[in-house]
C-alpha cells in the first residue's frame, strides 16, 4: 500500500491544477493522479507540415476518434452533441481554443432574476478575486473597459484584430451592436515563462510555441515547484469509503496496469462533467448503492453542454484566414434576458479568423460547396482566406432527463464503465439558437458575405461538460455544498465544471478555474474544521 | 506491424478517382491529385483510414463492373454520379484524404500564395487593425445586469 496523502487530487485539467497550486502553500502532502501523461510540444500538430491531417487521427477532438492510450470510450450516440475533450497532464486545457470570457452576475442568480433553474450558492463579487488571481495565473489578455462586463484588468494587451477583426468591427458598428476583443489565454507578450504569440493559427490542437495557457505550462510548474506530486498514466478506478462514510483513498491502475490503493485524508475530484459522474457512479459500495456522493440521485443528471451553431460565408477580398489565433472578437450583444424574444437567459457570439487550408477544402466539399473537376480550383480560390465565421455559444438550461450514466457494456482499456450521455436540446435552446443564426446571418451580411451557410446545432462541439454534480446548499437538490464538500462524503470535494448550477452562455474555463481557487481558498480557511 | 496499402488495382483506381476530384490545371499551374508525388503521399498517409479508403474503393469497383481505371471517361462519369449519390463514410474519408494531401503539396500551396511549411516556427504577421473602430463601442453606457 502507498503512503497515506494528506489530499488526493483527481484529474490535473484546468480545475485540478488550480486546486493543487492554490493548497500547494499549506504545505500539505499533495498528490494528483492524471491518466495520461506529460504531452511533448515539439510533436505538436503545427510541427509538421501534415498538421491539418492530425485533427482527424492523434488530435481529433473527440476522444472516440482520437483513441489515445489515456483516452477512454464515451457512448453518445444518444445525443446530437458529441463529447470532446483532451486527457493529459494539463486535461482538454491543452485542446481548447482558450477563448476566456467570465461568467456574468446575472448568471449565478438565473431563478431570482429570470425565473428558471436555481440561483447558484456563490456569486460573481465572491468569485471576483478568484477570476482576477485565475487571469494572472494563466496569464490572460484582453482590453479593459467591456461595456457588457464588470471592470476587469487583463494583465496583457489583446489579441490584434487583424483584417477579419476589423471587418467585423465595421458590421457590428453599422448595426450599432456590441462587440469586443475577445478575452484570451493567449500570451501577446512573454508572461511567467511563455513565449508570446506569433500567430501560428492553429490554437485549438495544442500551441507549439507555448502561448496558449495549458495548465501543464502555467499551473503544474508551479504547483509541483512547490511540492505537489503529479502521477502521470494513472487512472482512477473507484473511490473507496468507510463505516463513517468518510472516503480512504482510490482504486487506480497505474502506468504498468497494475491496480494500487492510494490512501488519502482527503479526495478532490476534478474530472469535469462527464469524468467525474463517471468515478462517482463507478464508486458504488452497499453503504452507497447507486454511486458516491449520490444522496440527491442527481450526480450525471443536468448534464448541460452550450449547444452551438457556426454560421459562415465568404468575403470579396482576403481576410486573416489561416493566420493569427481563430479568436478574434466576441459580442455580448444578446446575452442578457429579453423577453421580446420569446426566451429567456442569451447567448454568446464568438467570430474567428478563418480556418486552415486544407480545413476549408475539406469543410466545403464535405458541405457540397467546393465541387469535383473542373471548377474545382477556381472555387477554391473564392473561398480560401476569406471565411468569415460566427460561433454561437448558447445557454443550455439544467434538465434532469439530460445526464451521464455508465453504460452497461462499453468499458475503457482498464475495464473501466464508460460514461453513456443521453442528452436532447431543450425547448428554450433551441428558440435561442434560431434567434442566434438570424443575428449571425445580419452580420454576415453587413459584413459582405456571400454564400452563408449554417451548421446547428454542432456536432462536435460537446467541449464544456456542466452540471452533473451541482452545487448547492440543499442536499436533497444537489451533490455538494457551496463550497465544493460533498454533502454525503465530508472529505470529498469536486472543483470542476460538473458543480455549474447554470451553463451561462460563454466558455466556461475562466469559471471553472475561479471556482476551483475559490475552494481551495474554503478549504485552507477551515483546515481546523474541515469535516464539521 | 507492417504498414497496410492498397492492392495494385485499387492503388490504380484511387489515383483515377483522385484525378477526377482535382484535376490538374494549366490556367493554375497546379497539379492534378491524381499526380505521382500526391499519390504516393495519399498511399502513405493512409493510417487509420485505410479500411474506410479500402471500402470507398470496393464500392467503387462494384459500381464499375471491375476496374474503374479501366473504364472509358465517359462511363467513369456515371459511375462516380452513381458513388457519390450513395455516399457514407467511406467516401467522405476517402474524399477527405485526397483533400488533405493535395492541399499541403508543395506546388498547390505556392499556387495559392502560401509558403509550404508548417506554421511552427515561423508563425505568421496579423496586422492591428483599425482600433478605432471600438470609439463607438466604449460609449456605450454598461449592459450587464446587477444581480441581487
Amino acid at each position: 500500500m502507498k503512503d497515506k496523502v494528506d489530499v488526493l487530487i483527481i484529474g490535473s485539467g484546468a480545475s485540478g491544477a488550480a486546486v493543487a497550486w492554490s493548497l500547494a502553500e499549506t504545505k500539505m502532502r499533495i498528490l494528483c493522479l492524471e491518466q495520461g501523461d506529460w504531452m511533448k510540444p515539439s510533436e505538436y500538430p503545427s510541427t509538421r507540415k501534415d498538421y491539418e491531417a492530425r485533427l482527424y487521427s492523434d488530435f481529433a477532438t473527440s476522444p472516440n476518434i482520437r483513441k489515445r492510450p489515456s483516452d477512454y470510450p464515451i457512448n453518445d450516440d444518444n445525443s446530437p452533441i458529441k463529447v470532446v475533450n483532451f486527457n493529459a497532464v494539463g486535461g482538454s486545457t491543452v485542446m481548447y481554443t482558450a477563448h476566456f470570457p467570465r461568467l456574468h452576475p446575472s448568471d449565478f442568480k438565473v431563478r431570482t432574476l429570470d425565473g428558471v433553474a436555481d440561483d447558484w450558492p456563490v456569486d460573481y463579487k465572491t468569485l471576483e478575486p478568484f477570476f482576477a488571481e485565475n487571469d494572472r495565473m494563466m496569464g490572460v489578455s484582453g482590453l479593459t473597459g467591456d461595456p457588457a462586463y464588470p471592470a476587469h484588468q487583463p494583465p496583457m494587451p489583446p489579441l490584434p484584430l487583424g483584417k477579419s477583426g476589423t471587418r467585423i468591427g465595421q458590421a457590428m458598428n453599422k448595426l450599432g451592436w456590441h462587440w469586443w476583443p475577445s478575452d484570451t489565454s493567449l500570451a501577446t507578450q512573454e508572461y511567467d515563462g511563455r513565449a508570446p504569440c506569433i500567430n501560428l493559427g492553429h490554437c485549438t490542437p495544442a500551441c507549439s510555441q507555448g502561448a496558449k495557457a495549458s495548465t501543464d505550462i502555467t499551473y503544474w510548474p508551479h504547483a509541483v515547484r512547490a511540492g505537489v506530486e503529479l502521477r502521470t498514466n494513472c487512472r482512477v478506478k473507484e473511490i473507496l469509503t468507510d463505516e463513517n462514510d468518510m472516503a480512504t483513498g482510490v482504486v487506480y491502475f497505474d502506468a504498468d496496469g497494475v491496480e494500487q490503493f492510494q490512501p488519502a485524508e482527503v479526495v478532490i475530484v476534478a474530472c469535469n462533467g462527464v469524468g467525474t459522474p463517471r468515478l462517482l457512479l463507478n464508486s458504488k459500495s452497499a453503504r452507497f448503492p447507486n454511486g458516491l456522493a449520490n444522496s440527491s440521485g442527481l450526480v450525471g443528471k443536468n448534464l448541460m453542454f452550450h449547444p452551438w451553431a457556426t454560421i459562415y460565408g465568404y468575403l470579396d477580398e482576403p481576410m486573416d484566414g489561416h493566420r493569427g489565433p481563430p479568436l478574434c472578437v466576441w459580442s455580448q450583444e444578446f446575452y442578457e434576458t429579453d423577453l421580446s424574444r420569446g426566451f429567456v437567459r442569451g447567448y454568446n457570439l464568438q467570430f474567428n479568423r478563418g480556418i486552415g487550408v486544407a480545413t476549408e477544402a475539406v469543410a466545403t466539399e464535405a458541405a457540397g460547396i467546393l465541387p469535383w473537376g473542373e471548377r474545382h480550383h477556381e472555387t477554391f480560390r473564392g473561398l480560401v482566406g476569406r471565411r468569415m465565421s460566427v460561433g454561437v455559444c448558447t445557454e443550455d438550461l439544467p434538465e434532469e432527463h439530460n445526464r451521464v450514466t455508465l453504460d452497461p457494456v462499453l468499458k475503457d482499456g482498464h475495464g473501466i464503465p464508460a460514461p453513456k450521455i443521453d442528452y436532447a436540446i431543450g425547448a428554450n435552446t433551441s428558440l435561442m439558437l434560431d434567434h442566434a443564426i438570424a443575428r449571425a446571418k445580419e452580420i454576415l451580411a453587413a459584413a459582405g458575405a456571400r454564400e452563408v451557410h449554417t451548421m446547428a446545432p454542432l456536432m462536435y462541439a460537446g467541449w464544456h461538460l456542466l452540471g452533473t454534480a451541482r452545487m448547492g446548499t440543499d442536499p436533497a437538490r444537489s451533490v455538494v455544498n457551496e463550497w465544493g464538500r460533498s454533502h454525503d462524503v465530508k472529505n470529498l470535494f469536486i472543483v470542476d465544471g460538473s458543480i455549474f448550477v447554470t451553463s451561462g452562455g460563454v466558455n466556461p474555463t475562466s469559471t471553472i478555474q475561479a471556482l476551483a481557487l475559490y475552494i481551495a481558498d474554503q478549504m485552507k480557511q477551515r483546515l481546523a474544521t474541515l469535516f464539521d | 506491424m507492417p504498414t497496410e496499402t492498397l492492392s495494385p488495382a485499387e492503388a490504380r483506381d484511387l489515383k483515377c478517382l483522385a484525378g477526377m476530384i482535382i484535376p490538374a490545371s494549366t490556367a493554375y499551374s497546379v497539379p492534378g491529385a491524381d499526380d505521382d508525388l500526391i499519390m504516393a503521399d495519399m498511399l502513405q498517409s493512409l493510417g487509420r483510414d485505410f479500411a474506410d479508403v479500402r471500402t470507398a474503393l470496393a464500392n467503387l469497383a462494384r459500381l464499375a463492373g471491375g476496374s474503374f481505371a479501366s473504364l472509358d471517361p465517359d462511363r467513369r462519369g456515371a459511375v462516380v454520379g452513381d458513388f457519390r449519390a450513395e455516399g457514407g463514410q467511406p467516401l467522405a474519408i476517402l474524399t477527405r484524404l485526397v483533400l488533405l494531401c493535395y492541399y499541403r503539396d508543395d506546388r498547390v500551396m505556392r499556387s495559392l500564395n502560401l509558403e509550404p511549411r508548417p506554421p511552427f516556427p515561423k508563425g505568421h504577421v496579423v496586422e492591428q487593425g483599425d482600433w478605432s473602430l471600438l470609439d463607438q463601442v466604449r460609449t456605450r453606457p454598461r449592459f450587464w445586469r446587477d444581480a441581487p
